[in-house]
């Protein structure tokens, strides 16, 4: 008898707990715009909701990381995806390879993006940019550094890096190859690798963190930490890192400029709501979009004439390598295999 | 249509244990059942008919011999560690007595509530140069450079067997922890009787007796090691998984990497269904009368101490160091910033979610628990091992799996409405999280079924006849006798569901609706950012919220005795 109670009340709470469930998500036809982001959500949602307060358009996001090209191709034609938000140039690119993007033409996007962070044919836009530079230890008596010097001798046992497979380094060796071929950079990988103080795993904070505990001298990570470890962003403990290290803006060799990668946004080939994708693509690159992605996540600005955040400002003068990104990116695969072959991450 | 393909039953296959026939009914939805296991491998083929143009040699040359060979000395490190502090901790709980023992008994399934990526985080700082342990050792050695003092790496194969032993090994301790409890007391005795001494009653008799139940253990836990990417990869552990994972994100070969996923499954079925047929003759069977359990030893003096700390340390280092670091990280996070507005949206998420996938889950797993009782070494017992699929596949991988099935039912869900009722709906199933449902109850099936099925085994078939001379249908017989020999064993399995469901992480981010944060997307999209001091809070809600059923499993194990 009580069972049978049981049995009939788990039934009526798991059709409640189902409705509650679909009722959640049910999406109404009004103002809205959907967008699957790879940026976490803690970075993103301040600027949606600065877009709402602007436009009174809702945003609908999920946060989806491994699978996000996946997802919506499998959806196909019925994807409510309007905007495919992701990090780093490769990925970008990769959406529209298999043709999940649209292109779009907009005078306030063409003259907010510079040209060479944005797609010909306007299928994808960057939004913010991060440079790969070195943290070194206050110790060390250098002002300038090339990425190609780190793999001399000298620096054995001195270097911290994480994954080699990771984008933001398959990234940068893409580049390597794009500068001096396939088999310098394999060379340049195995002597790299020879240099690491410890394996090449963790986060690019942990270079800093690292550095202060006296593990490696040198190491290789992304501009915008330095601003998250600084302001205090991560706590307490992670400023202590921050303050543990200086800033570099290494070059390559020809004297160029630094290796910086994008996040950037795609507009969905079947976006059901394209005008209101539009217009939050335009507002992520007005001025004030572009000073949220400088302060809330110590960004670049994509947009010309939007100041750094002061932390990242005071670090230097960031000139960027002008190597086209689209370039770069058809030596993505050619990097990661270099990557394995060397066995950098073991 | 899968059934008017099926050959025809002969007369005897359609007789049931007792001679009954079997009821055609019960063939249909096991067959569907089947159908939806094999859904993600479906979609894996998909993706893996795509082909990976010249991968391959790579592969072959420079990932996978050294990814095999991290694999497997990564799961022979963790099968080792769970065997040895889940059998070990589990024979001093059940055959002696001593101080501390009756917290212990349950304080050693703390650690299921932490997840491995959790656990790896966490030890990374505290054992970093300049975290507290070693700070405290070269303040007590006087050692003023960090590189003065040695101290083991972490981020290692050494460090990640260990790390995910720890929180692994009550897989193993809760099945062998029953079953010796359990066990009768006189084939021990009989042992001790000839001349064994402990040592060798322990190794001669306790653990052949427990071999079926720390295969069971050992193998969920294994299929966990397998699953992890997170602390693997933060450890700089390059397993097959990670492989995997490289392949489709950096090397851009989802075709490649559904290859390697195959491979790898296939690799993990046969090693299963050689497990199996290796024990096949093995058959222990609960006498019908009532066994005495063994008397247990009261320890006591040094040995006491040995035992105490024998099962303090997994619970010490499994459980207590990692949730004191969240408490630690979460309280610096709340004194300065506050509780985070959504919290408890996302602890009721996590809850929701978890809580309709083990009903439906548990229902599910005691369906095919009877079906394989019914249909015997048919359909029922082919469908409850295919079931293992959802397990031995990666989450991610599952996942990804899934999006092809689901998807394409969803887009014919689309076009009927539409074509029927002029209506469009969008996609119901992905944009509900019902997608995310089925996630899950395909993910952790084999767990509700295995303990269905261990359940079942218990229940004599005599017992089946004499409640239905007696007048009592099947139905009736089901509720009177089988329900209440059977709860416990479903309620351990319900409650390890509901907590794997909470950690679940791949599945959830790629799955879910717009605007659904669950308490583990909530930590990992912090992750991902390294503001691990906002992870925290939902790190240790997970934990926290993950103890309830833990604790409850405890009583029902109490109870059980």
């Amino acid at each position: 008898m009580t069972i049978r109670n049981r049995g009939r009340s788990a039934v009526v709470a798991l059709a409640l707990a189902t409705a509650s469930l679909l009722g959640g998500a049910s999406i109404a036809a009004a103002q809205e715009v959907n967008v699957y982001t790879s940026r976490e959500p803690g970075l993103a949602q301040p600027l949606f909701d600065a877009f709402t307060a602007e436009t009174g358009i809702r945003v609908n996001t999920v946060f989806i990381q491994q699978g996000l090209a996946e997802r919506v191709e499998a959806e196909g034609a019925a994807s409510p995806a309007d905007l495919l938000m992701v990090v780093d140039y490769g990925a970008l690119i990769d959406l529209v390879d298999r043709g999940l993007t649209q292109g779009i033409t907009s005078p306030v996007l063409d003259e907010a993006v510079p040209a060479n962070l944005r797609d010909p044919d306007g299928h994808w836009f960057g939004l913010s940019m991060r440079a790969r530079v070195a943290y070194v230890s206050p110790d060390l008596d250098i002002t300038a550094i090339t990425y190609e010097e780190l793999a001399n001798p000298e620096w054995e046992g001195r270097v911290c890096i994480r994954s080699g497979q990771h984008p933001y380094n398959t990234s940068l060796f893409a580049a390597f190859i794009a500068k001096h071929g396939e088999e310098a950079t394999r060379e340049y990988l195995t002597g790299l690798h020879a240099n690491l103080a410890r394996p090449a795993a963790g986060g690019d904070r942990d270079g800093a963190r690292d550095i202060m505990a006296g593990i490696c001298d040198i190491a290789i990570a992304n501009s915008y930490y330095v601003g998250l470890m600084r302001s205090g962003a991560g706590g307490a403990e992670q400023q202590a890192w921050g303050n543990a290290i200086r800033v570099i803006f290494p070059t390559f060799a020809d004297g160029l400029g630094t290796h910086v990668n994008i996040s950037g946004a795609a507009l969905a080939a079947h976006a059901p709501n394209l005008d209101n994708a539009r217009l939050l693509l335009e507002f992520l690159v007005s001025e004030e979009a572009q000073e949220i992605y400088a302060k809330a996540n110590f960004e670049y600005p994509v947009r010309p004439g939007v100041p750094a955040d002061p932390i990242i400002a005071a670090l230097g003068t960031l000139v960027i390598d002008p190597t086209p990104l689209v370039e770069l990116s058809t030596f993505r695969q050619a990097a990661s295999r270099l990557v394995d072959a060397v066995g950098f991450d073991n | 249509m899968a059934l008017a393909d099926a050959p025809p039953l002969s007369e005897d296959q359609r007789r049931g244990p007792l001679g009954q026939r079997v009821p055609r009914r019960w063939l249909v939805p096991v067959l569907i059942i089947a159908v939806l296991v094999l859904a993600p491998v479906g979609g894996l083929l998909y993706f893996a008919a795509r082909g990976s143009g010249d991968l391959w040699p790579h592969l072959l040359e420079n990932v996978l011999p050294r990814s095999v060979r991290t694999t497997a000395i990564l799961l022979l490190g963790v099968g080792l560690v769970v065997t040895a502090i889940g059998v070990g901790t589990a024979w001093l709980v059940a055959m002696y007595r001593f101080p501390g023992r009756r917290i212990l008994e349950w304080a050693l399934l703390l650690p299921l509530a932490v997840p491995t990526y959790i656990v790896a985080y966490a030890y990374l700082d505290v054992m970093h140069p300049i975290g507290p342990v070693q700070t405290l050792l070269r303040d007590l050695l006087g050692i003023t450079r960090v590189r003065d003092l040695w101290f083991p790496e972490i981020r290692s194969m050494g460090g990640c067997i260990i790390l995910l032993g720890l929180v692994l090994y009550p897989y193993v301790y809760l099945p062998v922890r029953a079953l010796f409890a359990m066990q009768s007391s006189s084939y021990l005795e009989a042992g001790r009787t000839l001349g064994h001494g402990p040592r060798a009653v322990f190794f001669r008799i306790a653990i052949p007796l427990a071999r079926p139940a720390i295969v069971i253990g050992v193998t969920l836990a294994l299929l966990e090691t397998m699953n992890d990417i997170g602390a693997s990869e933060f450890l700089g552990v390059r397993t097959m998984t990670v492989s995997i994972y490289t392949t489709w994100t950096t090397l851009g070969s989802i075709g490649g990497a559904a290859q390697i996923a195959l491979l790898m499954l296939a690799l993990i079925l046969c090693l299963l269904f050689v497990e199996r047929w290796a024990r096949r003759r093995q058959r222990y069977v609960g006498g019908g009368q009532k066994t005495l359990p063994a008397a247990p030893i009261r320890l006591r003096g040094w040995r006491a101490g040995l035992a105490m700390t024998a099962c303090g340390a997994p619970v010490l280092f499994g459980f207590a160091v990692p949730a004191a670091y969240l408490v630690y990280a979460a309280w610096t996070r709340l004194a300065e910033f506050g509780w985070p507005p959504d919290l408890l949206l996302w602890v009721w998420n996590t809850v929701k979610l978890a809580a309709i996938a083990t009903v439906i889950v548990t229902a599910l797993g005691l369906f095919l628990g009877y079906a394989a009782r019914v249909l015997r070494r048919r359909a029922g017992t082919i469908t409850l091992r295919l079931a293992t699929i959802g397990y031995a596949l990666p989450g991610t991988v599952l996942a990804v799996g899934l999006l092809v099935p689901i998807a394409s039912l969803d887009n014919q869900i689309a076009r009927a409405m539409q074509s029927l009722f002029g209506v469009s709906v969008g996609l119901v199933l992905l944009g509900s999280g019902a997608a995310l449902v089925f996630a899950y109850v395909l993910r952790f099936l084999p767990i509700a079924a295995g303990n269905a099925e261990a359940g079942l085994a218990k229940v004599s078939p005599s017992l089946d006849m004499a409640a239905r001379s007696l007048g009592a249908g099947p139905a009736e017989t089901a509720r009177r006798i089988h329900m209440p020999i059977l709860r416990p064993a479903l309620a351990a399995g319900a409650l390890i569901v509901f907590v794997d469901c909470m950690k679940e992480l791949p599945a959830t981010l790629l799955l879910r609706p717009f605007n659904f944060e669950t308490l583990s997307t909530q930590l990992y999209g912090e992750a991902v950012r390294g503001t691990y001091e906002v992870a925290a809070v939902s790190a240790l809600a997970i934990v926290l919220v993950g103890l309830v059923p833990v604790i409850l499993l405890a009583r029902t194990l109490e109870r059980r005795r």
